[in-house]
């Protein structure tokens, strides 16, 4: 691994593209290499990244990302609440896919408990990640589209991100942080209208708004030329880089946790995976755009499957029961008096749990000491190891790219920080 | 298995692989809650990794996590999750350290390795020998202590605010208004044992210390009881 060696010294043959002419002409002054600080307010940041760039002219020779600044001790303060009491904190981890986050979270915490979730929670909870994916999805091709220049796709992706999160307040009462997945299954069940409408959208809505908006984009001139051939990602690369998600399949390894770990019911879903040729930005871009298909077809299998019954389990060590419940109930009333303060006990033990988040692998992994608190819950970012890579995925392109490397990572600082 | 984690099918005859692969560097194997980890000696980290990576094709590292057990003599975990995306499996790597002594660096082996390593150097103060940029990377410019330490307070030591006399933002040392509340919901019937206040003086009356006002167990003491306030 001699190769690897080198990535922290950069010497002069890293631009066998850009030929430089070190041969003075008489007139010319002797220009040194100077350092651009990007961010941490920058609109193509995606929040608060503050990247130190090391530019010979236009040509970016060194990035040092410094991320941090959004940092809450988000670990530190899971240490110090029950299991229950944790979980609104993921929502706030990665807030342009909140459900992506919990889903690690709780299942996590049923496989240390060993519990059993009923086949409508596990439904729920698929269908609310895929949405959730969409949602993210959205976002992510809108900025990507806005950073290179293009409006008018933004505006209409966002429709569709705002129909998601009506979607989601409508399930759980809150547009972003919904606290919606919880251990056991899901926190309340939904209204059958809004399955028929969740259908409708699927089926309608989205297909036409979404396909409408990337037709104006992806055979784009300006955004080809802005896309194709920027930040080469080979497989190795890929790989010892600890990409995951839509990173690792646009460099051409189909690898999807739904598929190969299969976690709730994606074991039953019908869907591909979408994988790029070259591992470009315009690749990791397109895989994005087919993910959005795929999540709409599971969505509609969800929908067309659905069964009845319970949405969360009826272990009342674990699941509290519902407050009409309680009030008719003298057990009822303890079990929720205990879940409420002191909350269940997990067993002794450790897990690593990852899930396929919108961005990638959201690994959670939780040490349980037997009482009602994490004794650690380390979170495994997807963008932690993304972001890392910009260096090597910015060394010998133009300033101006770093905006289109930087969508195609698809980061949010809240994840990235904790 | 009622759980509906993520499916990982178990590698076989992975036990009789990694003692053969990683021989005497080998501490210990065990397989729990569906999950197979091994712990390694700390000086042969490297080797072991390099190994792990090249003949039982784990070729992902996907995250270092930190723990710190304060009552060990080396109180740090450092805790490598591996990932074989040729055999779809998953293998935990413990190595165990204290706050002096430098873990290898993996930075050759997985680049990745580069910012977890930091970002565990940040929070818990664990040296990795070899990475050639361990800075801070989580925490502000200037940041004293290492955070997620146990013995770390949850409010910190200094807080921050921006100054109308000065102009800037300032430091300063933590100030609550109100006494940082850590409630104990562990239940009384199991589990906790502390003494309440006022447990000391049942100590004085002639019962066993620690212990508080009998209770009447028996449906006759209940009934004297009753005709005791009866006739009062």
């Amino acid at each position: 691994m001699t190769d690897r060696q080198n990535v922290h010294h950069h010497g002069g043959d890293m631009f066998e593209g850009y030929p430089i002419d070190h041969g003075a002409t008489p007139g010319d002054l002797a220009v040194s290499n100077y350092t651009l600080n990007f961010g941490p307010q920058h609109p193509a940041a995606h929040g608060v990244l503050r990247l130190v760039l090391e530019l010979d002219g236009e040509i970016i020779e060194r990035v040092d990302p410094h991320v941090g600044l959004l940092h809450r001790g988000t670990e530190k303060l899971i240490e110090h609440k029950t299991y229950l009491q944790a979980l609104p904190y993921f929502d706030r981890l990665d807030y342009c896919s909140p459900l992506g986050m919990e889903h690690s979270y709780v299942l996590a915490i049923e496989k240390l408990l060993d519990l059993e979730v009923p086949a409508r929670g596990q439904y729920l909870r698929v269908l609310f990640a895929e949405l959730t994916r969409i949602c993210n999805h959205m976002l992510n091709i809108g900025a990507h589209v806005m950073d290179v220049g293009a409006m008018t796709p933004n505006l209409w992706v966002f429709e569709l991100r705002e129909d998601c999160l009506n979607f989601f307040e409508r399930a759980s009462g809150a547009r972003m942080h919904s606290a919606y997945f919880r251990p056991g299954g899901v926190h309340q069940d939904v209204p059958e209208k809004l399955l028929a409408d969740i259908g409708d959208w699927v089926e309608t809505r989205l297909p036409k708004l979404f396909g409408d908006a990337m037709n104006l984009v992806m055979d784009n001139r300006i955004f080809k030329q802005r896309n194709v051939d920027i930040s080469v990602v080979s497989k190795e690369d890929a790989l010892a880089w600890g990409f995951s998600g839509p990173m690792i399949r646009a460099s051409g390894l189909a690898w999807d946790l739904r598929k190969s770990q299969p976690y709730d019911v994606y074991a039953k879903m019908d869907f591909d995976i979408p994988v790029g040729t070259k591992g470009d930005c315009y690749d990791r871009f397109m895989v994005r755009v087919q993910e959005v298909y795929q999540s709409a077809r599971i969505i509609k299998q969800c929908l067309n499957e659905m069964p009845s019954g319970p949405v969360a389990s009826n272990d009342r060590k674990v699941v509290p029961p519902k407050r009409g419940e309680m009030k008719q109930s003298m057990e009822s009333l303890i079990h929720h008096f205990k879940l409420y303060t002191e909350g269940f006990h997990v067993p002794a033990g450790e897990v690593y749990v990852a899930t396929e988040s919108p961005k990638g692998e959201f690994g959670v992994y939780l040490v349980s000491d037997g009482s009602n608190k994490p004794y650690r819950c380390k979170i495994r970012p997807t963008a932690f190891s993304h972001l890392q890579a910009m260096d090597m995925m910015s060394r010998g392109h133009m300033l101006a790219d770093t905006t289109a490397i930087l969508s195609a990572i698809d980061v949010v600082f809240g994840e990235s920080d904790r | 298995m009622a759980h509906h984690a993520p499916l990982i099918a178990p590698r076989d005859g992975i036990a009789a692989e990694l003692a053969a692969a990683l021989g005497a560097d080998l501490i210990d194997y065990s397989h729990a809650v569906d999950e197979d980890s091994i712990t390694v000696k700390r000086d042969a980290l490297g080797g072991v990794m390099v190994a792990l990576r090249d003949r039982m094709e784990y070729q992902q590292l996907m995250e270092i996590a930190g723990v710190d057990y304060l009552d060990r003599v080396e109180r740090f975990e450092i805790v490598y999750h591996l990932l074989s995306v040729t055999r779809n499996h998953r293998l935990r790597v413990r190595v165990s350290t204290d706050e002096a002594t430098p873990v290898p660096t993996v930075v050759y082996i997985w680049p990745v390795a580069g910012w977890l390593e930091r970002e565990v150097f940040d929070m818990y103060g664990v040296l990795f020998a070899g990475n050639p940029d361990l800075r801070r990377i989580l925490t502000d410019y200037g940041f004293e202590g290492h955070p997620q330490r146990k013995d770390f307070p949850l409010t910190g030591y200094t807080e921050m605010r921006y100054s109308e006399e000065e102009k800037r933002v300032i430091y300063e040392p933590v100030r609550l208004a109100q006494d940082f509340r850590s409630f104990d919901f562990m239940s009384p019937w199991e589990g906790a044992d502390y003494v309440l206040p006022g447990d000391e003086k049942a100590g004085g009356t002639g019962e066993g210390a620690g212990k508080g006002a009998p209770s009447p167990l028996s449906a006759e003491g209940v009934k004297k009881a009753d005709d005791k306030g009866g006739k009062a």
